[in-house]
């Protein structure tokens, strides 16, 4: 085939250059490379990998869950159609009870090394791990921990999505009492070595969830699972989140910098004539492509409608409040 | 000979709930609803600065950020005395009412429907229980795929309309405690104006009708699932000048209304793993504490009820405890498919009301309902407005807040001392509908209902599962 290529090398189609494109975007962490329309068009382009995905739902408020819903490049009805293989979905699965996990159970055993984990919500092994029960298999109830144990061992690589899943997030601030924790930490207290990769967010964008999952399996199609997982946990960053999409910190891209620079700052929140810093905004210190990508379906994003709260922060949000008093930095 | 049922996880629903059910002659003759997951928010939120509380509240529930913002909101201006100008009661008004048709369409289309068709033979919607009862015919199921699809499209869109003032979907920025943080613009009006349309289209001729089609097909789900059938509404939807209720607040019981008094809302405890001294009135009761090891105890839910009675919430109990009127897509097909001339949700029978599918039907008639009163607002609106009161430092103080989240009735109440929360209590239609039995061992609203179900197999109890999605609990 490739003889049909002057000089011999294989044709420049739409698909390398797509490919290229996302190389370059997972490398170097800009944000701006990985655009809707390349995993639109990357989603068209994925044929043959499809592992199976189980989400589990544990400590959280189903909010990422709704989130990805949103998702429009690709459309959700097409990600669950064609691009993954939702196997296990709480909220959108047919199935229910016994019948639900016990087939998770058997497809993680068919696909040992093969599947991917997504952990939606944090974890807490405190009390034997009841203050979150994800349901019952040979009439024994599982409770997230022990199901987590027993399944990531065995799993490709487990996508923390949301900032619960990857640092503990709201569900483990200051004063809970259920001992919750994010999935590397986690892990890590039970030797369990399997790569995560953050996608933190409260909740993440439906881009930075469908994107990394993209990333992930067309790495997979070109290098195969066990070496695609590899160049993908390449591409984290030191908080295990994909430069892809939190490369770039909110205030560097933000469309009020100008404002920033200028040291006009907003005197209210209805004032929009002037930078939120003032306010409280954490777009500073709050790692995510928000200001570039937008929100639901681009209509607006979080400060040009009020200030960042720095939900994609590990310390979010402990760290990150007060919200709407200025940062002492 | 009875048998024991465990049906665990109850998927699609928000959380996680399992349901254990007694059956002998295909019928159920107990249950026990199981909430499994206990996060802990209210001690997660003392000693914080109250102006966070909007924000982290949200993350209760990411299908019903909207209502937790706007009720901590509401209880905090309660606090400091302080009334939103009238350009932000209206902005919250689109925002909770842009969330309502959001969280009915994906209740119905990505919770519910599937157990009235049979989707696609790949995951999500297969494998599926082994006698799933399902009865359309060819082309009703491929009407019901497409719809299916087509409501993807449909709810993201209404999160698109909350975004437009609300800055993103899930979990809002823009309701702060005072109003709302940004004046409308002619552009964002336009904007919410054409979403509010599309969805509204599909409201009259996809999810409405379908609903009168689905309760003929699935007649005998029409009849079933009765409960106490007790309705609460807290009021929702305030009008901007003269604070009336779109939806207004009540009680039935027994066969009559009552006013609703929120003093006679406690929460019980008895059979939650929570100390005994954690119970009691939401305005007063001590911060929760919990006792796994507690006898007879089987539930993280709290038993909340009125004048001690168990209480069912969300559509269905506000459409017939405001007696709402039928869209006219409902006037008309009621007779063809209910066999009924109805003109009010009340005309459509007790029965009917609270049965499985009268519960789903409610809710499709309340999604028509608040998209015809968002265009109003929307037409109210002035761009430009100041939507914000500011707030004083708020250094002592409590308040409380009643509204309704699209499950259901939702009540928030909180003491600021020092400048820093010193209580909070949350109230959501959780404790109502999924409550376990209350310290008279009354059983929950779901409970209740599930008791005399037909079960006519006890490998595939899909009734079981259908009940509880049709309360969204």
């Amino acid at each position: 085939m490739n003889n049909d290529t002057p000089g011999g090398r294989p044709p420049f189609t739409r698909r390398r250059f797509l490919r290229t494109s996302l190389m370059a975007a997972a490398l170097t962490g800009v944000t701006r490379a990985f655009s809707p329309c390349v995993s639109q068009a990357l989603a068209e382009t994925l044929t043959a990998v499809r592992p199976p995905v189980f989400w589990l739902q544990g400590m959280g408020c189903t909010g990422c869950s709704v989130s990805i819903l949103n998702s429009l490049h690709p459309r959700i009805a097409d990600v669950l159609l064609h691009v993954i293989r939702m196997d296990f979905h709480p909220t959108l699965m047919a199935d229910e009870g016994e019948g639900a996990v016990e087939f998770m159970l058997r497809s993680a055993r068919e696909h040992a090394g093969g599947f991917l984990l997504v952990l939606e919500g944090a974890v807490s092994e405190e009390k034997e791990g009841r203050f979150c029960v994800i349901g019952e298999a040979g009439h024994q109830e599982f409770p997230l921990s022990v199901m987590l144990e027993q399944l990531a061992p065995h799993a490709a690589a487990v996508l923390a999505v949301g900032s619960c899943a990857a640092y503990g997030g709201v569900t483990a601030a200051r004063g809970s009492v259920t001992g919750a924790v994010g999935a590397r930490e986690f892990f890590r207290r039970k030797n369990i070595t399997t790569p995560v990769i953050n996608i933190p967010g409260c909740p993440p964008h439906p881009d930075w969830m469908v994107g990394s999952m993209l990333i992930l399996l067309d790495a997979a199609e070109r290098l195969g699972l066990a070496a695609g997982v590899k160049e993908t946990a390449a591409g984290l960053d030191a908080w295990g989140r994909p430069r892809a999409f939190y490369g770039s910190t909110t205030h560097e891209n933000c469309p009020y910098l100008y404002l920033f620079d200028e040291g006009t700052m907003a005197t209210s929140l209805i004032d929009k004539t002037g930078c939120r810093y003032s306010l409280g905004c954490k777009g500073p210190g709050a790692w995510c492509d928000s200001p570039i990508r937008r929100w639901n379906d681009r209509v607006n994003w979080c400060v040009e409608n009020a200030l960042c709260i720095g939900c994609v922060q590990p310390d979010f949000p402990d760290g990150q409040s007060p919200f709407y008093q200025k940062n002492l930095w | 000979m009875a048998v024991s049922i465990a049906i665990d996880p109850i998927t699609r629903i928000e959380g996680h709930l399992k349901a254990r059910l007694e059956v002998s002659d295909g019928v159920v003759r107990d249950a026990w609803l199981t909430g499994g997951m206990f996060r802990g928010f209210e001690t997660i939120l003392l000693g914080r600065d109250p102006m966070d509380a909007p924000q982290l509240v949200q993350r209760i529930c990411g299908v019903c950020p909207v209502s937790h913002a706007l009720a901590s909101c509401m209880a905090l201006e309660d606090a400091a005395g302080v009334t939103p100008p009238r350009e932000g009661r209206l902005l919250r008004n689109l925002m909770q009412g842009a969330n309502f048709l959001q969280s009915h369409i994906l209740s119905f289309y990505q919770l519910s429907s599937q157990d009235f068709f049979q989707g696609p033979s790949t995951p999500p919607f297969s494998p599926r229980q082994k006698k799933p009862d399902l009865r359309l015919g060819e082309a009703a199921t491929r009407m019901m795929l497409d719809q299916y699809l087509e409501s993807l499209d449909i709810r993201a869109i209404c999160h698109e309309m909350a975004a437009i003032f609300g800055g993103r979907m899930p979990h809002v920025h823009g309701i702060v405690p005072g109003g709302t943080s940004a004046p409308a613009t002619s552009r964002q009006i336009q904007e919410f104006r054409s979403r509010l349309k599309t969805t509204r289209e599909f409201i009259e001729k996809r999810y409405v009708p379908l609903l009168y089609l689905l309760s003929e097909s699935y007649a005998d789900l029409a009849r079933v699932g009765k409960g106490w059938a007790t309705a609460m509404c807290m009021g929702v939807f305030p009008h901007p000048d003269t604070g009336e209720e779109a939806i207004r607040a009540g009680v039935w019981a027994g066969g009559k209304e009552y006013e609703f008094d929120p003093a006679k809302v406690m929460e019980n405890v008895r059979y939650s793993w929570f100390t005994a001294s954690s119970g009691g009135s939401p305005f007063s009761a001590p911060t929760l504490t919990v006792d796994l090891d507690k006898v007879g105890a089987y539930s993280f839910s709290k038993a909340a009820r009125y004048s001690g009675m168990p209480m069912e919430v969300g559509p269905h109990a506000r459409m017939w405890v405001g007696n709402m009127e039928l869209s006219p897509m409902g006037r008309e097909l009621a007779p063809k498919h209910l066999g009924v001339r109805a003109r009010t949700f009340r005309e459509l029978g007790e029965t009917f009301a609270f049965s499985i599918m009268g519960r789903h039907l409610a809710r499709a008639e309340e999604t028509w309902f608040v998209a015809k009163a968002m265009e109003g607002w929307l037409d109210a609106l002035r761009p430009g407005e100041n939507p914000l009161q500011p707030m004083p430092k708020l250094k002592d103080g409590e308040g409380y807040s009643l509204t309704e989240a699209p499950r259901g009735s939702l009540m928030h109440c909180l003491r600021v001392e020092n400048g820093r929360l010193s209580f909070y209590q949350v109230l959501p239609a959780t404790l109502w509908n999924a409550s376990p039995r209350d310290d008279a061992g009354l059983r929950g609203p779901m409970e209740e209902a599930l008791v005399g179900l037909p079960v006519p197999d006890e490998d595939s109890p899909v009734n079981a599962g259908r009940l509880v999605r049709a309360f969204d609990p």
